[in-house]
């Protein structure tokens, strides 16, 4: 599994496209923002965390359909699928080198990008904090979309049709603990209920995404 | 005899060739008396005026809405559990009508709404959670259109159709965290005080009985056309192969 780790994450890496693309994407939505709503700060850092969390979900969206779509195509997909580690655990995998490149980046990015959009002072913590806790859960119900949509010409666009609704708890919770923290109010509900919908994908979503993508090699 | 062997075509087919006009004509005659006694023959609200007569199609498409995805759920897990054909294909023909009860159901509600409440749409937990509720509907037929091999397709919307049955759900309480609303309570429950009054009440519940008949018979309807395309489509099959 370690092994497989590795070689997802030199694929994506040094192949170029999902892996800096994602955070370039985050960054144009980031900037382009104030563009539209005007350069008023007070208006800019009410709306930041909501931008940030729509920006992050966005642009783990593009990269996506790569999980398994690239494997799929070339056919090692159905060599991973024979071999000995189960099924489950390979999309645990997929998903969390998905994290890994997208993700973490992105949570690591986006300090700078709440710079430009004037967020105030004290929810800097709760950006980070909610950002790492929440952005796995997109990964992996992500990585449920992608094994819907792996056998078919172009599911880009179904694949964002699929996942963006299921997108909606975490991004609930995962603004409103910034709102919350900008405001100096408690931020332990949205934060815990965060952590149990991320824990609560990572323990369920492979076993789906396994059976989906079983179907899809049949 | 049991239930299970309307799970074959050709019984199902003659079953609900049979059913199909009686249900068509108790859905006719009930919504017709429904609809007729909610829109006429039922007094103005002291407040809302004859708004309040928007109710009759409102709050049946909305009980409708819901339980055509909780029936897709049923179906779809007898489609994984006991691979019946008829099931799979029922849940493909209920998931366009539960759509459209949800449009109905948002259309009629900002209708109402923009007298009442002085907004066409508001960020309230009920309507968003609607609003969901159509793009998980959205999602799962896309997905049926988009496969060309019918038990993957099956297989993959059942699978769909279970995961977002948990995410719906959790949307559901997540979105009462995020908004408190604007949208009153539930109008019918047969374990609350305070109620609709009766001269409302009676005519809604005929007319969700009428709507409850009207899907039944959609939904009867839309599979026999499903299995009679299906049936088209192992002709063309067959005629190529010799």
């Amino acid at each position: 599994m370690i092994a497989l780790l590795i070689r997802d994450l030199r694929l994506a890496i040094r192949t170029g496209g999902g892996f800096g693309l994602g955070l370039a994407f985050f960054l144009i939505i980031a900037v382009l923002v104030p563009f539209g709503v005007g350069p008023d700060s007070a208006v800019l850092g009410r709306i930041a965390p909501g931008i940030l969390w729509v920006g992050a979900l966005l642009s783990c969206l593009l990269s996506l359909d790569r999980i398994f779509a690239l494997d799929f195509e070339d056919g090692s997909l159905d060599l991973l699928a024979t071999a000995p580690i189960p099924l489950e655990g390979l999309v645990g995998v997929k998903a969390f080198s998905h994290w890994l490149t997208t993700g973490l980046p992105l949570t690591l990015a986006a300090p700078v990008l709440g710079l430009l959009l004037s967020l105030p002072e004290p929810a800097y913590l709760w950006l980070i904090l909610s950002l790492l806790i929440g952005t796995p859960a997109l990964s992996f119900i992500g990585a449920f979309g992608a094994s819907l949509t792996v056998g078919l010409k172009r599911g880009g666009l179904l694949l964002s049709l699929l996942v963006l609704p299921l997108y909606v708890p975490t991004l609930i919770f995962g603004a409103e603990t910034i709102r919350r923290g900008a405001e100096g109010l408690g931020t332990a509900t949205p934060l815990t209920m965060l952590g149990a919908i991320t824990l609560g994908t990572l323990a369920v979503l492979p076993f789906a995404s396994a059976a989906a993508i079983r179907i899809n090699l049949r | 005899m049991s239930f299970w062997e309307y799970a074959n075509p050709k019984r199902f087919m003659a079953l609900s060739s049979a059913a199909l006009p009686w249900f068509t004509a108790l859905t006719a005659l009930v919504l017709s008396v429904g609809l007729i006694w909610g829109f006429f023959f039922t007094p103005d609200d002291f407040r809302q005026g004859s708004t309040v007569k928007i109710i009759y199609i409102h709050v049946p498409s909305a009980f409708i809405a819901i339980n055509a995805w909780l029936m897709m759920l049923v179906t779809s897990l007898v489609w994984l559990v006991r691979r019946h054909h008829v099931s799979a294909l029922a849940a493909r023909a209920a998931a366009p009508i539960g759509l459209a009860m949800t449009c109905i159901g948002l259309i009629t509600g900002a209708v109402w709404g923009q007298p009442m409440w002085g907004t066409w749409w508001e960020w309230d937990p009920r309507l968003t959670s609607f609003l969901i509720l159509g793009l998980f509907y959205l999602g799962y037929i896309a997905l049926w259109e988009a496969i060309d091999d019918a038990d993957t397709a099956a297989d993959l919307t059942s699978v769909l159709c279970i995961v977002g049955s948990v995410f719906a759900v959790l949307s559901r309480y997540a979105i009462l965290f995020w908004n408190q609303g604007l949208h009153q309570g539930a109008s019918l429950s047969l374990d609350k005080e305070e109620n609709v009054h009766d001269v409302f009440a009676y005519p809604l519940w005929t007319c969700i009985i009428g709507f409850v008949l009207l899907f039944i018979t959609l939904v009867l309807l839309r599979t026999r056309t499903e299995i009679r395309a299906r049936r088209v489509k192992a002709l063309i099959a067959r005629e190529r192969m010799a």
